[in-house]
């Protein structure tokens, strides 16, 4: 059976290396992985999508509505936006940040409140993270990606060790110790 | 040894593998990891190019000159090298020669959805379209067999989801090639009249035996799953369809997108009883499907705009589709936007205060066109901004040039913004010019240009002096200024404005993601001087919000620029 996990975020929050660890995990397990990464205009401060899929064979590199299993998101609001692509019985894993987009900057819309609430009320399962502390608490704000996999890691499930073998292969070495503790902290979260 | 490789560095790791010596690109999305990969192979030489004509007429050369060789672009890029690859196709190779173009279906990171396809065919030469990464890395070495058999220069033809797209790839050895004796042969290599007209005659026979190559070639498939309905399809269009369907219908998977087989298509269709051809963007298999009699369904069906997916194809074969839900809150967009401290908004802060036409180019700085500051009326391709601004002042005359401007950034400048610019100098507009030399080329992701000073390995290289380049063709006033200096700037803009005669404003300060670029602190809103007047949040800075009446600085995403600083008329923000 294959599994959809759909990261979503700001552009520079750290997305791509959060699905590079995802999917060279997978890797490790043998499974078949596609991971589809997003480059170039919407990096800029925009919101970014990354697909990761993996299983027995996976053909289309790409998540649709409703197809998703997990939805890792790095920012409330980004939550909100691709919950459509969760699948009936799904997961919403989610940083408790906050990025205003350029209209509530601006103050053409407000940033909407009680997302995660209304989520639940419609009976999406939603774990929320603090990431950011998290993140802090490990040593650099840059490592809310490694936080929000560590979380997301104990509900996919797999040895902790494997996983943290994939971190390690994905880190440079100078950042290791601290997304050690990152993946550390978003797995007891 | 197993690899989780992009689309694009499988492409790489086929060059390696196919013993290719020498790489020339001009980055473009999502095409510029292919080269940004393969430099890290020793034994290949890379370069990054000014641009894409550049590039290929480099890959001309090697191919002569006996070596396996490449060049990469994205779909638009292919326009600007389609000169040297028509003539290419008359003169084949010597060495293979493999041209890769990465289209943009969906328009991800792109100005227009053109399907390189028909370039293929108006070329008159291969084109192989690989749908996941191990194909990538499989068909590129392939196309080197196929240019030196059929004596051709091959396109491979990727698409963002196979460029961008992660899967699993069995790496192999390099194959090393001793480089080809070159032999003197004008008939071959000059294309003079008399030398291409027989040449032209070997394209079209090259063209009916690559024909019969695609009949028989593994590169294009048949999986009679023993059902009804059959489908065409190559690429990530295949991969939706297998997702959609399964092994519920036949497939056609076409590896060799062009030319296309006809006997094979033909069987393929008279096993089935209903055929669609699923292809994003032009309707190009369809077409020659229709031409050769075969009957099918296609863009009556499927979309000309946009991005295919598993979903869509599914919805459109079956009429199923899986739910989903969504919240009834309204959702902001969160459009792209400048980076904090990024040096290009002063410039454009200034621009819209001074309301002034602003003809625009491909960077970054395209971000200007998007509110808050909106500072830009037209942008069309690579170098379009400066010789549009000439076109423009030519058709408005003097009213014209008193409030209009070009904004182009220092790579595009080089790429193709210099002969418009001796357009300016010589065909006398009283242009303004406004270079945005921020040191790199940003929007890709940071690669080195002709006026960087460093080549694609990070060592020291020639660089273009601007100043100095702007006076060589005939432009005697250039002026410098630091975008941060937002007072500065506009003075300077005014001044030239009103100038009687051509003029560039460099306005230079390096990326602010640029790693060894040191930031200011982060700076802070005093809460007891702020009235709220929203002043800071008209120059779109992301690390401004409004928090209960009055602004405040996110401290994590501030780089202490100081241009919402010089905004504010309660001197609030320190």
């Amino acid at each position: 059976m294959n599994k959809s996990v759909m990261i979503v975020g700001v552009g520079g929050q750290g997305t791509l290396l959060a699905s590079r660890i995802l999917g060279d995990a997978m890797m490790d397990q043998n499974y078949d992985v596609k991971v589809s990464e997003v480059h170039g205009m919407s990096q800029r401060g925009g919101s970014v999508v990354t697909y990761v899929r993996y299983g027995d064979k996976v053909y289309s590199p790409v998540i649709e509505t409703g197809e998703a299993d997990v939805v890792l998101a790095f920012e409330q609001l980004e939550a909100a936006r691709f919950l459509p692509y969760l699948k009936e019985g799904g997961v919403v894993v989610t940083s408790t940040q906050r990025i205003d987009p350029m209209p509530v900057v601006t103050g053409a819309k407000e940033y909407p409140q009680g997302l995660l609430a209304e989520m639940e009320e419609k009976g999406v399962k939603v774990l929320a993270v603090d990431a950011l502390s998290l993140a802090e608490q490990a040593g650099s704000p840059k490592a809310v990606n490694v936080v929000l996999i560590g979380a997301m890691a104990k509900r996919l499930g797999g040895k902790k060790e494997d996983w943290l073998k994939a971190v390690e292969r994905c880190v440079p070495p100078k950042f290791l110790e601290m997304n050690q503790k990152a993946f550390e902290l978003g797995w007891n979260a | 040894m197993k690899e989780l490789y992009l689309g694009n560095e499988a492409v790489a790791r086929g060059l390696y593998e196919a013993g290719v010596r020498v790489v020339s690109a001009y980055p473009g999305t999502p095409s510029t990891e292919i080269t940004e990969a393969a430099v890290k192979y020793p034994e290949i030489y890379c370069e990054w190019a000014p641009n894409e004509k550049v590039a290929t007429e480099t890959a001309c050369g090697a191919s002569i000159g006996g070596a396996r060789s490449f060049c990469a672009m994205k779909h638009v890029g292919l326009n600007v090298a389609a000169d040297p690859l028509f003539t290419m196709s008359y003169i084949g190779v010597n060495g293979g020669m493999v041209l890769a173009v990465a289209d943009d279906p969906g328009m991800h990171s792109s100005q227009n959805e053109q399907d390189s396809r028909n370039y293929a065919r108006a070329a008159k030469v291969p084109m192989l379209e690989p749908a996941d990464s191990a194909e990538c890395k499989e068909f590129t070495k392939l196309a080197y067999e196929l240019s030196e058999q059929f004596d051709t220069p091959v396109i491979l033809r990727l698409t963002t989801r196979i460029a961008h797209s992660r899967s699993i790839v069995e790496t192999g050895e390099r194959k090393e090639l001793p480089l080809k004796e070159y032999k003197k042969d004008p008939s071959k290599n000059v294309m003079l009249p008399a030398f291409a007209k027989p040449k032209h005659e070997k394209v079209e026979a090259r063209t009916q035996t690559l024909i019969a190559y695609a009949e028989t070639t593994s590169l294009n498939k048949v999986e009679d799953n023993g059902a009804k309905v059959g489908v065409i399809a190559s690429g990530a269009v295949y991969q939706y369809v297998k997702e959609a369907m399964g092994d519920s219908v036949n497939y056609l998977k076409l590896g060799l997108v062009y030319p296309l087989p006809v006997k094979l298509i033909q069987d393929f269709a008279a096993s089935c009883e209903t055929v669609y051809v699923a292809e994003e963007l032009d309707d190009f298999v369809e077409t020659h499907c229709k031409a050769i009699g075969v009957k099918v369904i296609g863009k009556d069906l499927f979309p000309r705009c946009g991005e295919f997916s598993q979903k869509l194809v599914k919805k459109l074969l079956t009429g199923e589709e899986a739910q989903s839900v969504s919240l009834e809150a309204d959702i902001p967009v969160r459009p792209p936007v400048m980076c904090c401290g990024c040096p290009h908004r002063g410039v454009f802060y200034a621009l819209k205060r001074e309301k002034v036409y602003v003809s625009g180019d491909i960077g970054c700085y395209t971000l200007g066109a998007s509110a808050p500051l909106q500072a830009m009326d037209a942008c069309i391709c690579m170098g379009a901004s400066v010789s549009a601004l000439h076109g423009y002042n030519k058709a408005r005359g003097a009213e014209g040039e008193k409030k209009a401007v070009a904004v182009i950034g220092d790579s595009t400048f080089a790429h193709s913004g210099i002969t418009s610019l001796v357009d300016i100098a010589y065909n006398r507009s009283n242009s303004v010019v406004i270079v945005l030399d921020n040191s790199i080329t940003g929007m890709t992701g940071h690669q080195q240009n002709p006026t960087t000073g460093y080549n694609i390995k990070g060592e020291p290289a020639a660089a273009i002096d601007l100043e100095a380049l702007c006076r060589a063709i005939g432009i005697n006033r250039v002026t410098v200024v630091d975008p941060y200096d937002l007072k500065e700037v506009t003075r300077v803009l005014k001044e030239e404005l009103a100038a009687e005669e051509p003029s560039v404003i460099i306005s230079r300060r390096p990326c602010a993601l640029l790693k060894y670029v040191k930031h200011a602190p982060a700076l802070k809103v005093d809460q007891d001087k702020c009235i709220g007047c929203k002043s800071c949040l008209g120059i779109g800075c992301p690390a401004i919000s409004f928090r209960e009446g009055k602004a405040v600085i996110d401290p994590n995403q501030c780089v202490g620029c100081g241009v919402c600083k010089t905004l504010c008329p309660k001197e609030a923000i320190g």
